[in-house]
């Protein structure tokens, strides 16, 4: 069974983006909220794992646009991440059985 | 579907608050029922009614309220973790001698057995770290 | 009814009082007779360090209250192998016994058999 995975802090500053990554499995989703969003930027030290973990391990990423715009980064963020709003967030929390929160 | 929120936050000091707030208010116009809102640890502090924000800044704690009486939510907060940060409704005022309460009435203290009990009547459970 | 819940403890003892509150709602899980497995990863490893005294700060010692897990009857333990080995720890020297070693792919696995994941 699937879970969708939510993570709220920065790439640059924590660790938090990276645990998550090494446990997402193919099915899984994970969305990018809060300070969790600068792991959308292609200059995040996680974005080459996250562009592998789209790719070849078939894990759905997405991004929160509200987080997205409150900071400023809706034209700067790689294009292999998906854009949701709240809407999207309840709906992937239905999607999926279990809900994973990184902080 | 049936939902548990667990907010740990504090309110104004992260934003974590104000995106369960979000996360309710969407699970609520999208028809889904929300069985139980549990505050822990920081999170507690949203049931102070006496949290005075400047009109410029959103008032959470009377969104929370004003979100609770419109669909009759059950807004639990910890009371082991709330009565030690000084969260208190007039009964705990009472018992600990202490001068004044400040639980806004739409939220009940309650114990970790209430989040349990949701937990386990939820079909699914979402967290709210700091 | 049972449901079986994964405690996942990824924060370290005494900085915050994260770890010593996930613990309370841990134990109180366990009262009410859910299926409960406990993960500790990341930072959540220090937790399990032997000889630990908070006396002088002063906190109550989170690894000893940790080591009552069995008689509420918490038996499923598990340690990311790939947390304690990036901070130099080895299972042998923790201070809880009977926590099995899981690596990431192991952890992915706990995580899809749960019925609700509880992060702290």
């Amino acid at each position: 069974m699937s879970t969708l995975h939510t993570v709220n802090k920065s790439p640059f500053a924590q660790q938090t983006l990276t645990s998550c990554i090494n446990i997402c499995r193919a099915g899984d989703a994970l969305l990018l909220i809060e300070d969790g969003v600068y792991g959308a930027l292609p200059s995040a030290p996680t974005a080459q794992a996250l562009k592998a973990l789209v790719n070849d391990r078939k894990v759905h990423l997405f991004a929160l646009e509200p987080d997205l715009q409150a900071r400023g980064l809706n034209d700067r963020i790689s294009d292999w991440v998906k854009v949701v709003d709240y809407s999207g967030f309840v709906q992937l929390s239905t999607e999926h059985k279990t809900v994973q929160s990184w902080y | 579907m049936k939902f548990a929120l667990a907010i740990y936050a504090a309110p104004f000091s992260v934003q974590a608050s104000q995106t369960a707030l979000h996360f309710a208010q969407t699970l609520l116009e999208q028809g889904h029922e929300v069985i139980r809102v549990f505050f822990y640890q920081d999170g507690v502090h949203t049931g102070n009614q006496l949290a005075t924000p400047p009109q410029d800044e959103q008032d959470i704690t009377q969104a929370w309220r004003a979100l609770a009486r419109a669909h009759q939510l059950d807004v639990v907060v910890c009371i082991a973790t709330a009565l030690k940060r000084g969260i208190l409704n007039e009964e705990e005022a009472q018992r600990y001698q202490q001068p004044a309460s400040n639980l806004a009435p739409e939220f009940t203290l309650s114990g970790l057995g209430q989040w349990v009990e949701a937990v386990v009547h939820a079909d699914r459970v979402v967290t709210f770290g700091a | 009814m049972s449901r079986k819940v994964l405690f996942t403890l990824r924060h370290a003892p005494y900085g915050s009082a994260i770890a010593r509150e996930a613990l309370d709602a841990l134990l109180a899980t366990a009262v009410f007779g859910q299926d409960i497995s406990v993960l500790f990863m990341d930072d959540g490893v220090f937790q399990l360090l032997p000889e630990q005294a908070p006396g002088g700060l002063p906190q109550k010692t989170l690894s000893s209250s940790l080591s009552a897990l069995p008689l509420y009857d918490v038996e499923k333990l598990y340690v990311h192998a790939p947390s304690l080995e990036a901070r130099g720890l080895t299972r042998d020297e923790l201070a809880l016994d009977g926590l099995v070693s899981l690596s990431s792919e192991d952890v992915a696995t706990l995580f899809s058999e749960q019925d609700h994941l509880l992060s702290f």
